[in-house]
């Protein structure tokens, strides 16, 4: 392509001479895309289709005394009304459900509130009608008596003695023992690994730094409100079309919280508009289900822009402290982490990732990490693109930045001392294989953005580097391979950023064939194999597995039909770039696909993985960006994204993650926020308040892939969706102290936090 | 509730007759009268973009339009950009230039962009930025969005 799209530095793997990846076929959903035929949750049309509407509480933590919707039922126009009554009784069940354990009971409480509301916005009944608007009529006829509850949306007061409690009888987990604490408290889990010993290496150590630092919470922020319609048929069937990251996880989900079989629901994903973690847990699914099965009509709930800030899961705030030591050299010798997350209504956050990832780019030999998840009268906290690394990330890029400046040392020369390698051992245990932090961290040192001069006045540049997992899980797909040399694809992973065809290449590359020759589908959960979420940067890994293994599987049942043809034995039959051969014989692979019909009929082949085991990704943003003194307004000027992306199956979507996770992470570092007033109300839940970067708010965003392949996978593939929102509120932090000579330890850099920093310091010129 | 209105109005070229309460807003009637769901709702508010089309050939929110103010003007919408056999030079670079990621606010930025390149054929960087800011998108980070506006404007420059 001559034109001015201009793509992203790659330096390659040596090895590599692959023919489809590295290419950048148009996407398979792309015309639909863009013709506005797409379906997405809220395009669906059904017959007898009504709307609901949600009402959500008032109040940020009350006791429920009673619920009385006989005048919203008498309300014309209405067909259904439900509160958890309508919910069975869960008790104290836990189930697996693919990312790990859920308590139901609070999964079905926080759908709708059972006796208790625990943050402002908790779902409390629902109505369904002939149409949203007489459905939010009824709402308001809807009398719920509440019994108000002390407030508390900060973790750090949650956790003091005396605190009130949100959940009775809360035990603290403790991890990574496994017991339980012995008295109730709001802390749900304590994460706690310590090796060596720290007191005697920060005695010892040349320079310690120790700060702290907060984050407030922080939204996903994807354009598509959740959606989700359900059809309860007379026969016991449920059908749910779903904005969902999972269409299997939201039937189990389903499944559990009302309690059916799971094979009487079956869950159509839809064209899903953006999710970053925020639509793996079902909130409508089991809502819009009974009202179902209670009017007999499909029902439909898309909510609100308020009911999606004040009602899902965003990401928590945080309060870290982190004590780093470095000998004479600018050797780390010692770290000390303590983190307090809060989850929000509910147990479970992301504190678990936050201590895994907070020394996650160095080698220190002695550490000692405490972090705990604690419950606030806040909506309950989920995963938001590398959860709970962000945090982590701004704080101890923070404190190495410091350091290197103590040291009179490049930040780049100081992470690359101390940076984690093959072989090194993370604080919580597991061993890294083979990554790319040094070849990053290189490639940014070496990069002309880092050469080049700043200069002007309140101008600043900062480094940083970031890191995320990618998970393995489990992953299907099933292929039939056409008569016309193409091949059908069948797979179970929705599809947010063209993973349909950075999975179709895989099979392609493997047949030798073209990736336009794939036709990927994202099935239903009755048409495809169990497939885990999409989410933990797992799809073009695990998903692009399974198609390679489906690919294997058409070759050797193509070798038969090849043997057929030939009289010879299928074990004879070699296969490479695209054509079967055995001694004169050969055949390309669609010669041999029009000659399936008249060999035994046409093939379906089928595979499912559970790839075990971890890999990582590592991410080294440069940001120059310029402080206006009078305003605190900070303004980016230059930003480039480097990473260690393991093979770039298809370029431009990989250059997209890196651009889209950077900007989230300058929204950030910048300006996003909850803002809460004392009685726990949210101030800000319309996105003109909550002010996400708009197209004029950032600059392009340069990109560097280094390929350092995954020794896990076959042609080296990593995960790379989430790493990218890691890096920038350090970078920017850094950036933002050398345009200002002031450390910003609180997020987000917002013009007046900013502003108030510069007059409590003085002018702030440097 | 009062009575339906009747309204009539035309929309991609075609005369259209629809009957509406008067606390509809167009992109209701658009997506769940008309079926016309290439608009969608991201905020209702006029926040995000997502819902945009062109109304007298100036781009609006059409959450924010009443359906009863469509009585008498022409619209055009995200399924009129492409005509029967080739998609537009727009929608070709947000392919090519993979401008879009998840795809929910592509089509109010097509319809933003239309109009942008439609009064000023050759915007600079900082001018596709500026008439894009109403359009959110969290995917992409817009690089590739402003890039594709970009080389959309060359093409159609060479077609002329
Ligand atoms: S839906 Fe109209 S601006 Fe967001
Ligand atoms: S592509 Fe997802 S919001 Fe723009």
């Amino acid at each position: 392509m001559s034109e001015n799209f201009n793509h992203a530095q790659i330096i390659k793997d040596p090895e590599d001479n692959y023919k489809i990846l590295g290419t950048r076929p148009v996407r398979h959903d792309g015309v639909d895309k863009v013709t506005g035929r797409a379906v997405y949750a809220n395009d669906v049309q059904l017959q007898g289709l009504v709307e609901a509407a949600i009402l959500r509480s008032p109040e940020a933590h009350a006791r429920i005394l009673s619920i009385d919707t006989s005048e919203a039922e008498a309300h014309p126009g209405v067909l259904a009304v439900t509160t958890s009554a309508d919910f069975p009784d869960l008790g104290d069940k836990v189930a697996n459900l693919g990312e790990g354990p859920v308590n139901l009971a609070h999964l079905a409480a926080n759908c709708l509130a059972k006796d208790k509301v625990l943050y402002k916005g908790h779902a409390v009944a629902a109505v369904a009608a002939q149409n949203v608007h007489i459905a939010r009529e009824a709402l308001d006829l809807i009398k719920v008596e509440y019994e108000p509850l002390p407030v508390i949306t900060d973790a750090l007061e949650a956790m003091k003695d005396g605190a009130p409690l949100l959940h009775e009888g809360l035990l603290t987990n403790l991890v990574p023992g496994g017991g339980k604490a012995e008295t109730p408290s709001n802390v749900s889990d304590h994460h706690h690994f310590k090796r060596g010993d720290t007191e005697a290496a920060f005695e010892a150590a040349h320079i310690v730094v120790e700060r702290e630092f907060t984050t407030q919470t922080v939204h996903q922020g994807y354009i598509e409100p959740h959606a989700a319609t359900a059809h309860w048929n007379q026969d016991g069937q449920l059908t749910v079309w779903a904005s969902t990251q999972g269409s299997f996880s939201a039937r189990e989900q389903t499944s559990e919280v009302l309690q059916v079989p799971i094979s009487k629901v079956k869950v159509i994903p839809c064209e899903i508009g953006g999710g970053f973690g925020g639509k793996i847990p079902v909130y409508l699914e089991p809502v819009a289900a009974v009202l179902s099965r209670k009017c007999g009509r499909p029902v439909k709930i898309q909510m609100t822009r308020d009911g999606v800030f004040e009602g899902t899961g965003p990401t928590p705030a945080s309060f870290m402290r982190i004590k780093l030591g470095v000998d004479e050299t600018g050797k780390m010798t010692a770290g000390e982490a303590w983190l307090a997350y809060d989850t929000g209504a509910f147990p479970g956050g992301v504190i678990g990732p936050g201590v895994m990832c907070v020394f996650s780019c160095y080698d220190i030999e002695h550490a000692n990490i405490d972090g705990y998840d604690v419950c606030v009268n806040k909506p309950w906290t989920k995963a938001y693109r590398a959860p709970g690394s962000t945090h982590v990330a701004y704080a101890i890029e923070s404190v190495v930045d410091e350091l290197a400046e103590k040291l009179e040392m490049d930040p780049i020369d100081l992470r690359l001392l101390n940076a984690a390698r093959e072989g090194t051992k993370r604080v919580d245990g597991p061993v890294y294989p083979r990554i790319g932090l040094i070849e990053t961290l290189e490639a940014a040192k070496n990069h002309d953005h880092y050469k080049s001069p700043l200069e002007g006045p309140n101008r600043g540049r900062g480094v940083a580097a970031g890191f995320w997992f990618n998970i393995g899980l489990k992953s299907a797909a099933t292929a039939h391979v056409n008569a016309d040399g193409t091949v059908t694809l069948l797979e179970g992973s929705t599809d947010i950023g063209g993973t349909r065809t950075s999975i179709s290449m895989q099979l392609a590359e493997t047949l030798g064939i073209a990736a336009e020759d794939i036709n990927p589908k994202v099935a239903d959960t009755d048409s495809v194999g169990y497939t885990d979420i999409t989410g933990g940067s797992r799809v073009t890994f695990a998903t692009g597995l399974a198609a390679v293994e489906v690919g294997k599987d058409i070759i050797s049942q193509m070798k038969g039909r090849a043997a057929k043809l030939w009289e010879c034995e299928a074990a004879d039959v070699e296969f490479s770039d695209g054509v079967f051969s055995q001694e004169d014989n050969s055949i390309s692979f669609k010669e041999l696909c029009a000659k399936l019909n008249t060999t035994g009929g046409l093939i379906t082949a089928r595979a499912s993985v559970d790839p075990q085991g971890f890999t990582n990704g590592f991410g080294v943003h440069i940001c120059d960006l310029e402080v206006d003194v009078e305003t605190g307004k900070v303004q980016i000027l230059r930003y480039t994204a480097l990473q260690d992306a393991g093979k770039a199956i298809h370029p431009s979507y990989v250059e997209g993650q890196m651009q889209g996770g950077s900007v989230q992470g300058i929204g950030w570092a910048l300006n996003e926020e909850y803002l809460f007033d004392e009685k726990g109300h949210m101030l800000n839940p319309t996105m003109l308040d909550y002010r996400m970067p708009t197209a004029l708010d950032v600059p392009m965003i340069d990109t560097v892939i280094i390929e350092v392949p995954n020794p896990s996978h076959p042609f080296g593939v990593r995960g790379v969706g989430e790493t990218p929102i890691v890096p920038p509120p350090g970078a920017i932090a850094n950036a933002v102290k050398n345009a200002t000579g002031i450390r910003m330890t609180d997020l987000p850099m917002s013009p007046p936090r900013v502003h108030s920093a510069i007059m409590e310091n003085g002018n702030g010129t440097s | 509730m009062g009575k339906k209105i009747h309204v009539s109005t035309t929309i991609n070229g075609e005369a259209v007759e629809f009957l509406c309460e008067a606390r509809q807003s167009f992109l209701e009637v658009l997506r769940d009268t008309l079926t016309l769901t290439g608009a969608k709702e991201g905020c209702n508010n006029g926040n995000c973009g997502a819902c945009t089309v062109l109304m007298n050939g100036v781009p609006v929110d059409s959450c924010l339009v009443l359906a009863v103010e469509a009585d008498g003007a022409e619209f055009e919408t995200v399924e009129s950009i492409a005509t029967e056999e080739h998609l537009h030079p727009l929608q070709e670079c947000f392919l090519e230039g993979a401008a879009l990621q998840c795809g929910i606010c592509t089509p109010g930025f097509l319809v933003s962009a239309k109009a942008l390149l439609d009064n000023q054929p050759e915007p600079t960087e900082e001018e596709i930025r500026f008439e894009l800011s109403g359009n959110l998108c969290r995917c992409t980070g817009y690089d590739k969005i402003v890039r594709a506006v970009q080389t959309a404007s060359e093409r159609m420059k060479e077609v002329k």
